[in-house]
């Protein structure tokens, strides 16, 4: 038992001797944070945008108005006619153009074949698919004061309730998807350099080869990156909550439970990386470059997994942070109970005793 | 005519003093023994010699260059294995050769021939195409050694050259060393082997820092009375405060 | 020298199998697997439906959102805190309920409600959705509106309609997007780390001091150490710009040459980046940890992901000093728009700046003597 904590306190004095590397484990998720709480959002603001506008009218000055009167857009030219849409397109100078058709008024009040063409960059859909329902939004409210008010007859209000997140902030969305990233990645990285450092280095066969069995020896690494990512996990909630005003709405308990579990599979991953790579340079490149990606991309960290093709529904599963990003969310966002995340803990706890059991059959293999 | 000369070479980290205004000279052709305990601070003396470590104080001149202002000229007149031998694990014998070789400006043509004769003079012909990181140690310390000598240079810088190998093979090493210095090659090795010192034409011995004894073998074991350098070192050492590098 | 520095630094790179595949399986795995994944798109929406009023007009009303195309209708609640738990446990994300008297509040008082409530968790899944339903549910209205009264004169209300355009991209398809923001995500990591991490690597094991007490100048080290992995950096560009023509049928609209033109000022810049971090940690951890801050930082400031114009000010300043700005802009617009070089200008300018800057300071860094 001595021994054991004295292998722990020998990978504590490790972890603090290097003073950046634990600075940047702190300030990562710090900086993330910030940047998804306050700078990163699918919302569109102060786009800049060209008019194209033949009619001169009061219905068209009144619409362009609006729009420029937003906090959505900005106009920044007027063009003569759309010809010249892709050329300032091409330069990267708006994202979104607004053609009205030739004596808007005029059709509008008679004919009502007046038109408004929204002419959006399309390179990114997600961003212009926003731009175009924002500026159809402030379009139709403009209606009803063109038109005079007239209440249509036989008309259905719908009262809409957002639930959950009522101001809408994607931080709500986002601060789970940031804690599953950074949480695994840091953890994997940790746990698998720590490891490879001991086989590069030769130590590990003198580890292995003391009276101290190998599940100890990989518990006395892993122990004090556990206690390191608890702390992680601290900042992040408390910069979550005070900071962002991200509610923990749920059970704290249960939200620090999932947490430390998904931290023991996210160690336990690097572990089973530690015992395919021989040297610490090929831990990290596997940790990094294998898992950054697919964490970003397939946890449904940032995009929601239910518009995924089915093959990457799957793929996803096997990520554990889709499973921990998950459970978070109904914890802390919508304040459910164990039942809802029974099933996320039932997966976590599984991949967790797989990764470790597969990883100590690696290491035995060593030593015979 | 001496190719190393030092006045006063002091190397400071912080307020540790690690290299104490040592002054000194070596001559051209002679095997220089740098003694002394782990932590004397030969090494970092050493390094500074070879232009890898900027002096806090004093100067030096080697090979003809003043070793503040002109480290790189040095540079090239000079050969330097480290203690860690540092050839690359994932290059073949060869290709290693072949690297600084051509680093050290030796003209294309001339290095193919002349990487064969220095493999066969050591026997490792047949090892020509082996990763270095599959050869046993004493044979990576004398490749690493031919390395440093291959291009001729005025001085080769040794540190702690024999560490870790058996008795047998540091013997074969000296030859080499001996070789070397046959052909006008001057060699600084630095040692905390005692016995070598007895190969050498005249040693120090470095203590804390200081320089506390300079002379051939011989005349220091005649003025300090005893049967072997061991005995000198000894004495020497009895007041060092500094127990490792 | 730099001969021979070049042939060691190719040899080591070649010898090393777990780079060599590495270099060529994250891209093809990457650019095959992920641009699917990447879509904030709202689709199939999960619907509960709670009919209170099991009329005629409502389930007409029902079967009008269920034929949409955007709405699967899950399954029907008996009461409104029915739905909100089918919500709780995900198997709905959107409520509509329909109360009593909906059928007829609508065709005596003319003036009918539902209660729409919406999972914003996900805040524009939540928001779209249920602005997708309010608009189902007024054409409902009109619908209902034009059966029941005599047909009006064509001028409705604000009689103009607003048509919508992507340009190209007109199917708004998402990889068009994704890979020139995966391509770009990749070189920033493999020439990023890859440089750094090899200095890194001989400082720990001594061959660094070994090649410092050589003649060897230290720009000619630098080079030789970046010039495999900007190779390295085109042959991931190359793979990546095979697969997205033919596996996604994605042809750059403007020149290859541009292209390939930004992405190696872009490789210079960030494996300098990489290297000036490489001067200073003294492990492979350390590197490794600092450099990976770095680029996920610049990752998501750039405009990868969420459009650099919805920042707010202080971060649109942050991004200018990302590379990786740049060059999304320049795939993106080279990509889809076929923008010329003279288009790209400012651009240029600052990837320019941008590695003589860093490779400058990796240079200047470099210490031979300590």
């Amino acid at each position: 038992m001595r021994q054991f904590l004295s292998f722990v306190r020998k990978e504590f004095r490790h972890i603090f001797r290097d003073r950046w590397t634990t600075i940047i484990i702190i300030l990562l998720p710090v900086v993330m944070l910030i940047l998804f709480g306050y700078a990163l959002n699918t919302e569109v603001r102060n786009t800049d945008i060209a008019v194209c506008d033949p009619s001169h009218d009061r219905a068209t000055e009144r619409i362009i108005e609006e729009l420029d009167r937003s906090q959505y857009f900005n106009v920044a030219l007027r063009l003569a006619n759309p010809d010249g849409i892709d050329a300032v397109f091409r330069e990267g100078k708006i994202g979104l153009a607004v053609v009205f058709s030739d004596h808007f008024y005029d059709n509008l009040a008679h004919t009502g074949e007046a038109q408004i063409a929204l002419v959006a960059d399309g390179t990114d859909p997600n961003t212009a698919i926003a731009r175009v329902n924002y500026a159809t939004g402030i379009i139709n409210s403009c209606r009803t004061d063109l038109a005079g008010s007239v209440t249509m007859p036989y008309s259905i209000t719908a009262t809409t309730r957002l639930l959950y997140n009522p101001e809408m902030k994607s931080a709500y969305n986002f601060v789970p998807g940031v804690m599953g990233m950074i949480l695994m990645l840091v953890c994997a990285m940790m746990s698998s350099v720590s490891i490879a450092r001991e086989k590069e280095s030769g130590t590990m066969e003198l580890l292995l080869v003391s009276p101290m069995r190998p599940i100890l020896i990989i518990l006395s690494k892993l122990i004090p990156y556990l206690a390191l990512s608890c702390l992680i996990l601290a900042t992040i909630l408390a910069l979550a909550v005070f900071m962002l005003g991200v509610p923990i709405a749920g059970s704290f308990f249960w939200l620090s439970m999932t947490s430390v579990l998904f931290i023991i599979v996210a160690l336990a991953l690097g572990l089973l990386i530690s015992t395919v790579a021989e040297t610490q340079l090929v831990a990290l490149l596997l940790s990094v470059m294998g898992l950054m990606l697919p964490v970003m991309l397939l946890s449904g960290m940032m995009f929601p997994i239910d518009n995924m093709p089915v093959f990457l529904q799957v793929i996803a599963n096997v990520l554990p942070a889709k499973w921990y990003i998950s459970a978070i969310r109904k914890l802390m966002i919508q304040g459910l109970g164990f039942r809802a995340i029974a099933g996320e803990l039932a997966v976590l706890s599984l991949m967790a005793v797989a990764l470790v059991a597969v990883s100590l059959k690696k290491f035995k293999v060593r030593l015979e | 005519m001496s190719v190393i000369h030092t006045e006063l070479l002091t190397k400071k980290f912080g307020s540790f003093v690690a290299v104490d205004h040592i002054s000194f000279s070596v001559e051209e052709g002679e095997i220089f023994g740098f003694l002394g305990a782990n932590g004397a601070g030969k090494t970092t003396a050493m390094r500074m010699l070879c232009g890898l470590s900027k002096p806090s104080f004093g100067s030096g001149i080697v090979a003809g260059f003043d070793l503040r202002h002109d480290s790189e000229k040095i540079k090239r007149s000079i050969g330097y294995m480290s203690q860690k031998f540092a050839l690359y694990d994932d290059l073949t014998v060869r290709e290693n050769i072949r690297l600084y070789a051509g680093i050290y400006g030796v003209p294309e043509k001339e290095i193919a021939p002349r990487i064969d004769t220095l493999l066969s003079g050591l026997g490792f012909s047949s090892e020509r195409d082996t990763l270095v990181k599959s050869l046993p140690l004493g044979w990576k310390q004398k490749l690493a050694f031919s390395v440093a000598i291959f291009h001729n240079p005025k001085i080769v810088f040794l540190d702690e050259p024999t560490g870790g190998v058996d008795p047998v093979t540091r013997r074969q090493f000296w030859e080499l060393i001996y070789q070397a210095a046959s052909r006008g090659i001057t060699v600084f090795v630095t040692t905390h082997y005692m016995d070598e010192a007895e190969y050498c034409n005249r040693v120090s011995i470095m203590v804390d820092g200081k320089i506390k004894a300079l002379d051939t073998p011989r005349a220091l074991r005649e003025s300090f009375g005893c049967d072997s350098m061991d005995g000198v070192f000894h004495r020497l050492a009895r007041g060092a405060k500094r127990t490792a590098d | 020298m730099l001969k021979y520095l070049l042939e060691k630094e190719f040899r080591q790179f070649v010898r090393n199998s777990f780079l060599m595949r590495m270099a060529v399986m994250l891209p093809v795995m990457t650019l095959l697997i992920l641009p699917l994944a990447a879509s904030f798109e709202v689709k199939r929406v999960k619907l509960a439906v709670v009919d209170a009023d099991r009329s005629l007009y409502s389930s007409r009303l029902i079967r009008k959102i269920a034929s949409s195309g955007t709405f699967s209708l899950e399954l029907v609640a008996s009461d409104y805190s029915g739905g909100i738990f089918a919500i709780d446990r995900n198997a709905a994300d959107i409520v509509l309920e329909i109360p009593s008297g909906f059928e007829r509040d609508l065709v005596r008082e003319k003036d009918a409600n539902v209660m729409i409530a919406a999972n914003a968790v996900d805040q524009v899944k939540g928001s779209l959705g249920s602005e997708y339903l309010s608009v189902i549910v007024s054409d409902f209205g009109a619908e209902i509106r034009a059966e029941l009264l005599a047909p009006q004169p064509k001028p409705a209300a604000g009689g103009f309609t607003v048509i919508p355009q992507y340009r190209y991209n007109p199917r708004l398809a998402y990889p068009v997007t994704m890979v020139p923001a995966l391509l770009v995500m990749l070189l920033a990591m493999m020439c990023g780390y890859l440089p750094a991490l090899n200095i890194v690597l001989e400082k720990e094991k001594g061959t660094i001091e070994q090649m410092n007490v050589t003649p060897v100048h230290r720009f000619t080290l630098i080079v030789a150490k970046l010039i495999p992995y900007w190779l390295v950096g085109f042959l991931a560009l190359t793979i990546g710009f095979a697969i997205a023509r033919f596996v996604y049928a994605l042809v750059p609209a403007g020149s290859l040459m541009t292209l390939y033109a930004f992405a190696g000022i872009f490789i210079l810049a960030i494996s300098g980046f990489g290297l000036v971090i490489s001067n200073y940690a003294k492990t492979v951890q350390q590197a490794m940890f600092m450099i990976f801050f770095f680029v996920i930082t610049m990752i998501f400031i750039s405009g990868i992901y969420t459009p650099v114009s919805s920042m707010p000010a202080w971060a649109r300043a942050l991004s200018v000093v990302s590379p990786l700005k740049y060059l999304i802009e320049v795939l993106r617009m080279v990509y889809l728009m076929g923008s010329s070089f003279a288009d790209l200008r400012a651009q240029f300018f600052a990837l320019c700046t941008f590695a003589l800057f860093f490779n400058g300071w990796a240079v200047l860094s470099y210490k031979k003597t300590n």
